[in-house]
């Protein structure tokens, strides 16, 4: 992972973590549960689930997959997500795969930059340029690529010999202590019924708590006024644990996702989800 | 219906022959002028004064329908609903933020006293819903608590 | 002109009930950016919902309202396949407008 200076406009402390700290120093500490909190806290994010801003963002992204773009002035629709060129359905749950066009293990966000490279003929600097800005254009193609795998199972079974090294190089990512925090993914993620304040951390050894939180990204974070990929979620995720921020599109942010995808396999998704 | 000051300032009669005369289509928004002052007061009291009215009483019978917790405050769910007759007006107001009008309604006849949106709550305080009913202004209120989250979900 | 928003309207009996998602920054005019200097605000302020000739909806916002406004109501009389249309003016003079048949 190469060091890179924060976008400015991302640069934020998020205090939680000396929560996190002495809670991790504290082993075998149980988190209370304030039950009330917890029913009133659901009730705001089932409030919340209607209308969700991500759909304007799915409607942009159907707007660009079917729009003639570049210098070679062609849509995204013969785009090959996986499943075929222009087979939309269900093809973000299958992600990240390995495609040998590419010869590379490719999440959706770069699997599509490659589409807008050779399809439209669009640079990979000009089709990533503020790619982390609200409503950016791989925001919202990513979300209409979600959005058409809805209801459909998270399947990354990480079979292929590059998959499989993938998976590895993810998992070896997700325990190892690094940073001047020494903190991994795991360090927080690796637990039951954990929370940071009153946000609950998914525990990604254990299926079920994987596959509740993968099938709601991307999602629209009220806090940020914008749909998050995972990707974005993670790199910021790591930018937290203070440790140099992955590149985007990068083989180490990819290979963590297949790791994560693949502990999540089974879950049905529902995104775009809606959170704070 | 609106009294002589007007829930919402309208240029009253001249909209009125602009509309007959074609020029101005129905619902067309500069017939509407956005109220200013409104949503510059600091106090519902303030609101209701400078909305012609007085008061306001509480009343049970407008409710509001939000969660106790909000994860942020940048967006709360808020619904209201009012079971008085000629609800002609529902606004949202929140007691801590800097102007405490959020936003103000006005409900037609055919249209239901019951709605639901999302405001901005700059901290824990009370939300109230401010009704103009039968020319009488009345209100609920509830508290919402602001939580800072964890790090993002 | 403003971005599209989304409209739902669903004739239910006597009522049609109306969801509606607006793309819309909302910005309030107190935030600050990196360099210190505040974002200007920028926020929809008026509001109307017509079906036909009638007005069913109007309201006057101002910037507490959230980004990306969600907002629900139901009226009544409504026919499936009539149009309903929405349309909002922000405070820079920018507005949109979308029409949406009632399903």
């Amino acid at each position: 992972m190469k060091w890179r200076s924060a976008e400015p406009a991302r640069k934020r402390i998020c205090v939680c973590l000396i929560t996190a700290v002495f809670g991790a120093a504290l082993a075998g500490v149980a988190v209370g549960q304030d039950n009330h909190a917890v029913d009133e806290i659901q009730k705001y994010r089932q409030m919340l689930q209607e209308g969700n801003p991500a759909e304007l963002m799915e409607l942009k992204g159907e707007e660009l997959w079917t729009t003639a773009r570049g210098p070679k002035n062609a849509t995204l629709e013969q785009c090959d997500l996986g499943l075929g060129p222009g087979k939309l359905e269900g093809a973000y749950a299958q992600l990240p795969r390995y495609f040998a066009d590419t010869d590379r293990v490719q999440d959706a966000e770069s699997r599509l930059v490659t589409c807008m490279q050779r399809l439209q003929g669009i640079g990979p600097a000009e089709a990533t340029r503020g790619w982390y800005n609200p409503n950016s254009d791989l925001e919202a193609l990513t979300t209409y690529a979600a959005a058409r795998s809805k209801g459909h199972k998270i399947d990354v079974p990480a079979a292929h010999p590059r998959e499989r090294e993938a998976l590895r190089i993810g998992e070896e990512l997700f325990y190892r202590r690094s940073g001047p925090l020494d903190f991994s993914c795991a360090t927080c993620h690796s637990l039951d019924d954990r929370r940071i304040r009153l946000q609950e951390l998914p525990n990604f050894q254990v299926r079920a708590s994987a596959q509740s939180s993968m099938v709601t990204w991307p999602a629209y974070r009220v806090s940020q006024s914008a749909v998050w990929t995972m990707e974005r979620r993670l790199i910021d995720c790591i930018r937290q644990m203070r440790w140099p921020e992955p590149d985007y599109l990068s083989e180490a942010i990819v290979d963590l996702q297949v790791y994560l995808q693949h502990n999540a396999s089974g879950g049905v998704m529902e995104a775009p989800g809606i959170k704070r | 219906m609106q009294t002589r000051r007007g829930f919402l300032k309208s240029s009253g009669g001249l909209v009125a022959a602009l509309l007959a005369a074609g020029f101005l289509e129905p619902g067309d928004l500069r017939a509407e002028e956005w109220n200013k002052a409104a949503f510059e007061t600091k106090k519902m009291e303030d609101l209701v004064k400078l909305l012609g009215g007085t008061g306001p009483a509480e009343s049970a019978e407008v409710a509001i329908v939000a969660p106790d917790i909000a994860e942020n405050g940048a967006v709360v769910p808020i619904g209201i609903t009012s079971k008085l007759d000629k609800t002609r007006a529902i606004a949202i107001l929140v007691e801590k933020n800097p102007n405490v009008l959020a936003a103000m309604f006005s409900i037609p006849d055919g249209t239901l006293p019951d709605l639901q949106t999302r405001v901005k709550m700059a901290q824990t305080c009370n939300v109230f819903a401010l009704v103009r009913a039968g020319g009488k202004f009345v209100y609920a209120a509830k508290e919402i608590k602001i939580t800072l989250g964890g790090c993002g979900g | 002109m403003g971005n599209p928003m989304k409209i739902r309207a669903k004739a239910d009996g006597d009522l049609v009930e109306v969801k509606i998602l607006m793309s819309h920054i909302m910005e309030t005019g107190q935030r600050k950016n990196q360099a210190g200097e505040p974002i200007p605000a920028h926020y929809i302020q008026l509001v109307s919902v017509t079906y036909g000739a009638r007005t069913v909806l109007s309201a006057q916002w101002g910037p507490a309202v959230s980004a990306n406004p969600f907002l629900a109501f139901k009226f009544k009389g409504g026919q499936k396949g009539e149009k309903l249309k929405v349309s909002w003016t922000d405070n820079t003079g920018d507005s949109r407008g979308d029409e949406v048949a009632i399903g």
